[in-house]
């Protein structure tokens, strides 16, 4: 009997090419995702040395971080944004990547068309110049962000130099509350852990609770892990993979699929391997989450109130929870639900997906939003738009008052059009509530995608839990494309 | 890359906690297609007065904007320095600052990796002495450390001294300023080999059923 292993090591182990005593190892890489923003200085490197990409095939390229989201989009009135796509069009060109453009019907947010099209998949080793490529860890694949050196690394030999990462396990066992999300479980474990607490580590997302999660939400929380600092996050394949996983555009097919299946399940931590650390969460004792900071470990329940720095543990703590409430522009013991908001933003790499808009609808059908908020959704890609559009969604929105836009990036770092102004505050499914990241400013507080639309009706922070929901109807429609 | 040996420069001391490459460098900057030109964008809404009738004037409590700690080419931060996105625009807008070595009690991953993949040296100290340096480099005008990559020490003129660990590969990389993909080339034997097996594997490629150099049209 060989020496049980992690779901981690087993990814790890057989995408090594090469290791030598002090040195990373080398490690293969199945697949590269490519987009606008960080790509450009790296294809300049490989012309520059006469490199050529050494596997087109197993690159993918969209444009997403900075399109515009309105709906005549294809003259992008931004000069050095238009500049940086055009960039992106002759790159793909010259050196054979295969391109999702902004008027492709697949084009939308990297990390929301990767696992759509079926590129993702178990095992596999994923990166992309994007600290957000760990949701790709939803599906049981090794995926990390990387910077422009490394993109031009990995277009150049499709390997990347990497020191191995330690393990560690968080396990959230037990039943999650309604209307309790993988959102929550995701700020809640940062609220913990802290936004290092995961600083060089590879976890692995275990228990019941993760077990009975959709894809949508593994991928949410996926998503989250570099939020804790983790190189990624990772969750065994299981048949909800494998469901979602068939019938997908580059998913194998036919006789493969079985024979696929069959490697796949293969992945899966043994008993008794071993972790390098381990937390246990219940997920009976998570509830909605809002951050009220400038960083997504400054968190509490709907129903807490904004903390007090003088609690706080430390003297460096209690300067930066300082810093974060002046700049949040909120005051100790404030109740969370008593903070009213300017605008709503459901969308992003984290809260973008066809269930997240179903969630949110539900909770928006038949209400209308505040007379004082605006409120825009974002579908991160055009066939979640396109199927939403299918159930009706879109209609349950627009008649509530919402915007409807058009696929990508958006306001979640607000480097194309939408943007807050200076003092708004949003309440926002995406990842980051850092100073100034949706807009100079601007006052970010992180939710799930049921509490941002429960908001958008209320003016405020409001508990969904205790939510009165009207007769939903969506069209029923299965949720492939 | 250039290479770093030693060094003796002025000390910047940012003492803030978690600071986050979105604050090193706002996203506006990020839509440049240029690898240089990144510097004065650096910390670019810390650095300047945002309200009032001087806002976009340099903020004189920002302390890059201070004449004791002017052309400094040492930054002491906080715990966690350069968490949040992957941009390597951050460590770009650094070094094309003028900083080559950063100072603090932990990095976050992704930056630490693309600080040494710009020739930028990134030392860990623990907290008490980070500490230290911070409250010499606040009082002492022009305080100055000297850093030595070849002996692995970092000492100022008033009696503090520390030495410091690297990993083996990266030292040796930053020493020699050593290119990474010509390092990784050096396997490209193994690599080639590797490649031709893992192919196989079918349920780990990209597009099934499609050959190595098949780009082009998906749609």
């Amino acid at each position: 009997m060989s020496q049980p292993k992690t779901l981690f090591e087993k990814v790890w182990e057989s995408h090594v090419v090469a290791a030598h005593p002090g040195e990373p190892s080398l490690l293969y890489i199945d697949l590269h995702l490519v987009h606008e923003v960080t790509s450009p200085q790296a294809f300049d490197g490989l012309r520059m040395a006469g490199r050529k990409v050494r596997r087109p095939d197993r690159c993918v390229a969209t444009v997403d971080h900075n399109v515009p989201t309105t709906a005549n989009r294809l003259i992008i009135e931004d000069a050095i944004a238009a500049r940086q796509i055009d960039a992106l069009r002759a790159n793909c060109a010259e050196f054979g990547v295969p391109l999702y453009d902004i008027e492709s019907p697949n084009q939308g947010i990297v990390h929301v068309i990767g696992p759509e099209l079926g590129f993702t998949k178990p095992g596999m080793t994923i990166v992309c110049g994007d600290s957000h490529t760990s949701t790709h860890g939803a599906f049981g694949a090794l995926a990390f962000g990387i910077g422009t050196s490394e993109v031009e690394h990995v277009l150049a030999t499709q390997c990347l130099q990497q020191s191995r990462p330690k393990t560690f396990r968080i396990t959230v066992d037990g039943q999650l509350p309604p209307s309790v999300t993988a959102k929550d479980i995701a700020l809640g474990i940062i609220g913990h852990i802290g936004t290092d607490g995961a600083t060089g580590h590879v976890i692995e997302y275990a228990g019941s609770a993760i077990r009975s999660l959709s894809m949508e939400g593994r991928m949410t929380l996926c998503n989250m892990s570099i939020e804790a600092g983790a190189r990624a996050g990772m969750i065994a394949p299981d048949n909800t993979t494998f469901a979602y996983l068939k019938g997908r555009r580059f998913s194998p097919a036919g006789a493969e699929w079985e024979q696929a299946v069959a490697e796949w399940r293969k992945l899966a931590t043994d008993p008794g391997a071993n972790f390098d650390r381990e937390l246990v969460l219940h997920a009976e004792e998570l509830a909605p989450f809002v951050t009220w900071g400038t960083n997504p470990a400054m968190v509490v329940p709907v129903t807490e109130r904004v903390p007090d720095p003088a609690t706080s543990s430390s003297e460096g703590e209690r300067r930066s929870w300082q810093r974060a409430l002046e700049y949040m522009a909120l005051e100790p013991g404030r109740r969370i639900q008593d903070v009213a908001i300017d605008r709503v933003f459901i969308g992003s790499c984290t809260n973008s997906r066809i269930e997240d808009l179903r969630a949110a609808a539900q909770v928006v059908n038949g209400y209308h939003v505040h007379p004082k908020v605006h409120a825009m959704v974002v579908p991160g890609s055009q066939q979640v738009k396109l199927q939403a559009e299918k159930e009706g969604l879109d209609e349950v929105f627009r008649a509530a008052g919402f915007e409807w836009r058009q696929p990508g990036c958006s306001m979640c770092l607000g480097m194309n059009p939408d943007i807050l102004s200076p003092g708004e505050r949003c309440a926002s499914t995406s990842n980051r509530n850092f100073e100034g990241r949706q807009g100079r400013g601007g006052r970010t507080h992180l939710v799930s995608p049921e509490m941002a639309a429960a908001a958008a009706i209320s003016g405020h922070f409001t508990d969904v839990r205790k939510w009165e929901f009207k007769q939903f109807q969506p069209a029923q429609v299965g949720s492939k494309n | 890359m250039k290479p770093f040996r030693k060094l003796s420069a002025r000390v910047a001391p940012l003492n803030r906690a978690n600071v986050d490459t979105d604050q090193i460098i706002p996203k506006q900057f990020l839509k440049r297609i240029e690898r240089t030109g990144y510097g004065e964008f650096l910390f670019f809404d810390w650095r300047r007065i945002q309200d009032g009738p001087n806002a976009g004037d340099p903020d004189p409590e920002f302390v890059l904007n201070h004449p004791h700690h002017a052309g400094a080419e040492i930054l002491l931060a906080g715990k966690n320095f350069g968490c949040g996105s992957s941009r390597e625009h951050a460590a770009w807008a650094l070094s094309d600052y003028g900083f080559r070595c950063v100072i603090a009690p932990t990095f976050a991953d992704i930056f630490h990796s693309n600080a040494g993949k710009n020739g930028i040296l990134l030392i860990t100290l623990q907290e008490e002495h980070v500490d230290l340096l911070h409250k010499r480099a606040a009082s002492l005008p022009g305080y100055q450390l000297h850093v030595s990559l070849e002996d692995q020490t970092v000492n100022d003129d008033h009696g503090f001294f520390a030495s410091f660990t690297t990993d083996p590969f990266r030292r040796e990389c930053l020493l020699e300023g050593l290119d990474d993909i010509g390092l990784s080339m050096r396997h490209s034997a193994v690599l080639d080999d590797y490649e031709q097996r893992h192919d196989k594997d079918f349920w780990l490629a990209a597009r099934p059923g499609e050959t190595a150099n098949a780009g082009g049209g998906l749609q």
